[in-house]
Formats: C-alpha cells, structure tokens, sequence
C-alpha cells in the first residue's frame, strides 16, 4: 500500500501550498462565529445554522483525522472508531447530566431525571465524580483509551490484521450499542442523555456559549493536527508506516510491532474521544445511535475521500463529504444514501489516494 | 342367537332421542313460574345432557329467554324472537323475561358448566374443561368421568383428565385423593404442580405422597424447559447458519469481503413477496409461492452478484480492504434503491397453511412450525452446497481455482468465469436465507443489516473456509445465546455471545476449525 515517492521539489511546493491553503482554512473557520454577530442584514453575516454546523463539522474532522492516524498510517482499518466517539460523548454527557442539578423535571437534587424516572435511589457508582470537569475530561480521554487498549492488545499480540480486525471493531461497537439501549445500563436507555443546561458555569442555549465551544474544538482540531504531524513526522511514525505497509519485515528487522501499533490506535481512541466530547454539547444530545456501525464506517468514507495517509487529506474529507451531506440532506433527502454509496465505490475503484492524490496528480 | 341382542341395540337406539326429548321437555316444566322452580327447571336441564338446553339457558342467563302468559317460551336473538321448542319465528309480544336471583344463578353456572362438557363445539368443551378446573369440587367427578369416556379431542382430554384428578383432591376418601395425587404427578403442568402445592397444606396426611409428586412434575418441567431451549438455540443456529452459508462460500472459500451479503438476503425477502404477489391472481400457482420463491430468488441474488463480481469487486482483488468499503457503498445503494421502491415499511408475507401453528411434540414440547421448517430447510440447504462444492465439476472447478490459480488455468479452467459463478453462488445462497428469513423477520430494506455482523463472526468462529465449521459456529452460537437468554435477558445475552466470539477468535484467529496444511499459507 505505499504510497507513490513524488519528486522532491514538487513534494516539497505541494506541501506548502497544502499547509498554506489550510492555514486560511483555519483563519475563515476562526473569524465565522465573529462574522455571525454582524446584523443580518449585513452581506458577511453568517447564520446561526451555519456556526452550529461548522462546529460540528470540525468535532467530525478530529475524528477523522484520529481514524486516519489508525487506517492511513497504522495500517489498522477500525470500523468502530464511531464506539470512541460515543464513548467520550457520553463521558461529557454524564458530566453535562450531573451539572443539571435540581433544574431537571423531577427537580432531584442529584439524580438526573432519566433515574428518577426509573426508580433510582441513588447515583451508580461509576456516575461519582462526572460533576467535577477535570475528572470527566480525564474520562473523555481514559475510557476510549482504555477500550482501546484492551481490544488493541487482544488483537494485536494475536495478530489479526486487516479485514479480521475490521470487523472485530465492527462487532464491538455494534455491542456496545446493544449495551447502551438497555434502561438498565444506567446511561438513560433509548433516550441517551439531553436537556443539558450549562456547561463551566455558562448557559449552553446563548450564542456566547456556542462560539466558546466552536473556538474549543477549533482549538481541539489545530492541536490534534499538529500531535499527529508531530508523531506522523517522527521516527516513531515512520515505523509506523512500515508496518503499514510491510509489518512482518519490520518484525523481523527487531522492531516490536505490536507495541507500535498499541500506542497508534489508544492514541487515536482517545482523539476520536474528544471529538466526541466537544459534539456532545453543541448538538444537545447523545444517544445509542451514536454506536451504530454506520456512523464508524462513514467516518472511514471521509478519510477515503480526502485521502488516506495525509492529515490534510482527512480534515478536508471530513468537511467535504459532511458539506455535501448537509447540503443533500436537506435538498434532495433520497439521494444522499445513493451518493454516499456512490462515493464509496468510486473512491476505492477510481480515487485510492481521495481528493489529496487528485491534488497531487494535477500538480505534478 | 344374535337377533334377539341387535334387535334390543335397535330399540335402543330408536328409544335414545326420545327419551332425551323427554327429558328436555319434562325439564322445561315450571320455568319462570318462580325463582325455586326455575332453579330446579335449570338443574333438571343441566342433567338432562340434552343439547338443546345449552342455548336456552344460556339465553336465561342473558335475560333473553321470554315467557308469554301460556307458557310457551321464547328466545330473542339476533335475528328476531323465535319459539325456545320449535325455533319458529314468533310475536314476542305480551311476552316477559323470566326473572332471576342469586339461586337461579348458582343452578345456572353449574348447569352451563356441565351442559357444555357435552357440547358438540369442542371450543364449549375447551372452555368447560377450564372451568371445572378452576372451580375444582368432589361432586364433579362423576360428571368429569362421563366426559372424558366420551371425548376424542387430545387436548380437551388432557384439560379433562387435569380437572378429573384436580377434583379427585377435594374428595374426602383418602383412596380418591391418593388417585387425583397420582394421577397429577403424572402430568407436567405447572397448573397441576400449584394444585398440588395448595392441597399439601390441607392434607398433611398424604404430604409425602404430594412431595413426591411436585418432584416428579419439576423434574419433567426442567427436561421441557431444557428441550425447549435446546430447540430456541437450534432455531437461531439455523437463522445464523443460512445467513453465513452464503458468506463461507464468498468470503471463506473466495476470500473476498462482502458488506453487501446482508442486502442480498433482503433482496431474496423481496424476491419472496414479489413472487407471492405476482401468483395471487392465479389460484393453482398460488399456494406454491413461498417453495416457488426459492429458485427465483436464488436467480435473482445470484445474478446481482455476478453482475457485482464482474463490474467491481474483480478489479480490487488482493485489496480487502478496500473491497470492504467498495462493497459496504454497494449494499448502501442496494438498500436505497429498495426503500424508494418498495417503501421503508414492512412487507407482509404470507405463511402457507402448513408452517403456521405450533406443533406438540412427546412431553408437551412445543415447537412453532416455521421455525421447524427452516430448521429443516437451513439444513437441507447446507447439504446441497456441500454437495455441490464436493460433488459437481463446477464445485471442482471452484476450489481447483482458490485453491491454485494459475495451475487451474493451466488446465483450460477460465478462472475469472469460476469467480463470477462462485460469487453468483454464494449470494444465490443468499437470497435463499432471504426466503427463509422472510417468514419470521419483518420484510423491511434493513432487514439484512442485522445479520452481516452475526455472519461474520460466524464464519470466522468456525473456522474460514469451512462449511462444517460454519455448522458448528452457527449452532453453537445460536445454543449458548439461548442458553444465556432466561438469566441475562435478550439484549445481554447477544452482547455476551459478541463479546465471548471476539474473545475466542483473538485466542485462536483461525476459528474452530482451522485449516491447516498449504491451504492454510495461502
């Protein structure tokens, strides 16, 4: 699966052109949530609708850029990254239940209202801690890492690879959302968790709020981004992508490639974790569906479609195909499930490199 | 010597009706005159037996049965008023309710209860049998005895005999307890064992006995559960091993990734009401739909799949993951297509007379027929593909093909040809789980997406590349989910047995049965 050596000089002018194009990128994204405080009239103004997508469309670009640090670099095709995601949603959603307090329907002082809807006494023990803000953060991150790590090291001390592993994650994510529509789970069933009210002490229904978030995951994106540059750049990541491409002979030239690929894919979990964290309040919901194995595999089509193995090319994947989908959805609902599909075939048949390796094409 | 006993059979015969006429009418006598000589007119016809008293009392119980000032009595029916002795029409006019109180009552419910042990409508006897048992009593044992020489319905008799011995309890001669006691503890109804239970407290007497029988009823009750649960699994096994058995072949045997085999046994469900519609207008065909949709949709899958292999999957060979994702866009647009045609709501099919109900098996195993037929069939099914990969030139082909590409083509076998009909056949063998699937899943465009996650974990639990490790992995699956199932419930259960074959294939990543020898490098 390696990819093509282009010409060191055209290489070295697409990459700055790739970094200078995404550096505006950035900046627009950054000035949106300034031009919607402009009057509507006014011919910059930017709606509402659009700042609370584009927000949303960021939280999907770090989960696409942690599945290609997995697929594109480690080599390890996970359908249920879409699992991480929900994980570190629901992690935030349990931080954002507690902070609810006595303002819920039932008006407990503790118990959010799905629990006393079902007849709880008191918290489960594994809600204890979510009101403070650190501890949840530490579980965005922890707990998709830590399933990570488990499913990671099973997998890969025995060596499955390739589509076996692809439809373990698939299994797994597929469990756990048989898991979460359970009531007695003790993380609101069907329903999942909504009604959330603030979030570090601001109202989370005023515009301030959504720009403060919106700038978070910005922030979030920019910092992931540059975590898997760094590490995609480094000596680690090129062993990564040997093994990638080649993982018996890095075996057998010393290299422990189980290890490596651990720390990709916990890595990676723990990304897609805090996207996830970042979605949760901008939407205002999460629920079971959040696991389900077609949210995981398209997630997979926007990195496809970007191009795999580029970080450039995941981000722009993410906001293609997500811009596309927003845009379909609404214009011509029957469509979009066909287009989606479409895209899958034509970018394996026709695109293997995505719109990045179109780029790159056109420039050489 | 014989004349003389036939001639007495005859005058038998001849004098029966009569004297139940007799009866019938003498009964009639004094009823609505008052409330004593109507309960006794009542209890008079409760033992007649006759069945004409049935719906007269029964219309007295209504307050329906009218009384004119001469004594002629009347029913007012649906369709008009007519005479309780002759069924003629009448004039119901000067005519008055008879009248009842809390003694008509009692004579009423009892004369009802017995009256419809001899009913002709089984359904009567159905219901009389569970009355009696309800309101079980002494005095009924006689009665109960009568009723049950004359049956012939099994399970009227079954519910008979439960109330014979049920009422044999509350006799007071220990002699009779001691049968009813017997006669309980050799059934295995859970209604017998609280029976039993209740009458323990009150016959400290016979308590060993009582003992004995509740151990015998648990001990039959805990082989029915366990049989029962043993045909659940089996079931399930069978759902699970026509999903995957089309699988095997293209992913086990082929080694190519297929997301849209899900799609193609919706489309063998779709293909199955296609054909049931198509045939509706034609009365000889139309019966014959369901086994007549098993060719078509085997037909129609097999040359999507074909189509499928020939126009993209052959051009990502040696890139499964790719294929992966090429053939999930597949399913996805299989899928919609199907939706915008059909509608995403369910599609009715319609069972053939001879898979709907439930079966009783020895023991009072109860089995529903549909899912015995598919038990059957799933099986069936997987002989014929054995047969077919083992027995035919085209199954020899086929494995000379996966099995060693360029030698096979060096024998003149036109290898991209075998791997156009090895992907047809398996997702014919798709579209037949389709069939089958249709008559206990709703007929809706996600219908497939339930299963490809369970097939896979199937396939890859047994073993790739082998169908008997397919057999295993599907029943064995589908036995330890139900096993699970009363203890965990539904949803757990499924989660577990997900969680135990994840598990399973990171200790042994070749499945069950793994294959071994060059086959295996390969």
């Amino acid at each position: 699966m390696s990819l093509a050596v282009a010409p060191p000089v055209a290489d070295a002018r697409l990459r700055l052109g790739l970094r200078a194009g995404l550096g505006i990128f950035v900046l627009l994204l950054g000035i949106m949530p300034l031009l919607n405080l402009l009057p509507v009239t006014h011919p910059l103004h930017v709606s509402d609708f659009l700042v609370s997508v584009t927000g949303k469309w960021i939280c999907y670009a770090i989960l696409a850029l942690s599945l290609d640090l997995a697929w594109g670099y480690a080599g390890i095709l996970s359908l249920g990254h879409g699992a991480f995601f929900a994980l570190g949603g629901y992690a935030m959603g349990m931080h954002l239940m507690r902070l609810i307090g006595p303002r819920g329907v039932y008006g407990h002082p503790v118990l959010p209202d799905f629990m006393v809807f079902l007849g709880y006494q008191e918290l489960p023990w594994y809600w204890l801690g979510f009101d403070s803000f650190p501890f949840a953060m530490l579980m965005v991150l922890l707990v998709p890492g830590m399933l990570a790590l488990i499913v990671g090291f099973l997998s890969f001390r025995s060596r499955i690879t390739g589509v076996y592993l692809s439809i373990l994650t698939q299994a797994m994510t597929f469990a756990l959302m048989l898991a979460f529509f359970r009531n007695d789970m003790g993380f609101g069933g069907n329903n999942g968790f909504t009604d959330f009210k603030e979030l570090l002490g601001f109202a989370l229904n005023t515009s301030a709020a959504r720009a403060g978030l919106f700038y978070a995951s910005l922030v979030a994106l920019v910092l992931s981004f540059l975590i898997c540059l760094r590490l995609t750049r480094s000596k680690y990541g090129r062993v990564l992508t040997a093994i990638r491409d080649a993982e018996s002979r890095v075996r057998f030239l010393g290299y422990n490639t189980t290890s490596h690929k651990l720390f990709a894919f916990v890595l990676s979990a723990m990304l897609a974790g805090l996207a996830g964290a970042l979605y949760v309040p901008q939407v205002g919901i999460i629920n079971p569906g959040e696991f389900s194995p077609a949210n995981s595999i398209e997630a997979v089509i926007w990195v496809a479609v970007g191009g795999r193995g580029t970080l450039v090319g995941a981000v722009l994947g993410a906001f293609t195909v997500n811009g596309l989908k927003t845009w379909l959805t609404s214009a011509a609902p029957d469509l979009w499930l066909f287009v989606l599909g479409a895209l899958f075939v034509a970018v394996t048949l026709f695109l293997p490199k995505g719109l990045i390796g179109l780029i790159k094409g056109r420039v050489q | 010597m014989k004349h003389p006993v036939l001639i007495l059979l005859l005058l038998c015969a001849l004098a029966l009706p009569a004297r139940a006429q007799d009866a019938f009418t003498a009964g009639l006598t004094g009823l609505g005159t008052g409330f004593n000589q109507t309960a006794e007119a009542v209890d008079r016809l409760g033992a007649s037996g006759d069945p004409r008293a049935l719906p007269l009392l029964r219309a007295l119980a209504d307050g329906r049965l009218l009384r004119q000032a001469d004594g002629t009595l009347l029913i007012r029916g649906d369709a008009g008023v007519q005479d309780a002795l002759t069924n003629a029409a009448a004039e119901a006019a000067g005519a008055e309710p008879v009248r009842l109180n809390n003694r008509v009552r009692v004579a009423l419910r009892g004369a009802l209860g017995r009256l419809q042990l001899v009913s002709p409508d089984p359904a009567d006897r159905q219901a009389a049998a569970e009355a009696v048992f309800r309101s079980r009593s002494a005095e009924n044992v006689p009665l109960l005895d009568a009723a049950l020489a004359r049956e012939t319905v099994p399970a009227i008799r079954a519910r008979l005999a439960l109330a014979l011995a049920a009422s044999r309890l509350m006799a007071d001669d220990p002699q009779n307890k001691l049968l009813g006691v017997t006669a309980l503890g050799a059934t295995s109804s859970p209604e017998a064992r609280a029976v039993l239970l209740e009458a323990r407290a009150t016959n400290p007497a016979i308590a060993a006995q009582i003992e004995e029988a509740v151990a015998a009823i648990d001990q039959r009750l805990a082989v029915r559960r366990a049989a029962e649960t043993l045909f659940q699994g089996l079931s399930l096994g069978s759902v699970l091993l026509l999903a995957a058995l089309g699988l095997a072949v293209t992913f086990g045997v082929m080694g190519v990734i297929n997301m849209a085999h899900g799609e193609f046994v919706m489309l063998g469900a779709y293909t199955t009401f296609i054909v049931q519609e198509a045939l509706r207008g034609i009365p000889m065909l139309a019966p014959w739909s369901l086994p007549l949709a098993v060719p078509a949709a085997f037909l129609v899958t097999a040359a999507c799949g074909a189509a499928m292999e020939r126009g993209l999957i052959r051009h990502l060979y040696g890139r499964p993951l790719e294929t992966l994702l090429m053939t999930f866009g597949v399913g996805m647009m299989i899928q919609q297509s199907v939706r915008l045609a059909f509608g995403a709501q369910n599609r009715e099919i319609i069972s053939p007379p001879w898979m709907q109900g439930t079966l009783m098996l020895p023991g009072e195993i109860a089995v529903t027929q549909n899912r015995l037929w598919i038990l059957v069939f799933s099986l069936v099914i997987l002989g014929l593909t054995v047969a077919a990969i083992r027995f035919t030139r085209f199954g020899l082909e086929m494995r000379a093909v996966t099995q060693k590409r360029a030698i096979a083509a060096s024998m003149g076998i036109r290898t991209g040809h075998m791997d156009a009909l090895t992907f047809a056949f398996g997702s014919g063998i798709a579209g037949i789980a389709g069939v089958a699937l249709s008559q206990i899943d709703n007929v809706s465009p996600n219908l497939g997406t339930g299963y490809i996650i369970d097939s896979f974990l199937v396939v890859v639990f047994g073993g790739v590349g082998s169908l008997a490790g397919t057999l295993v992995g599907a029943f064995g699956l589908g036995i330890i989910n139900k096993i699970l199932e009363p203890w965990a419930g539904a949803v757990l259960a499924k989660v577990f047995v997900l969680v135990a074959a994840m598990l399973f294939i990171q200790r042994k990543p070749r499945g069950l049965f793994a294959q071994k020898g060059r086959a295996a490098e390969a």
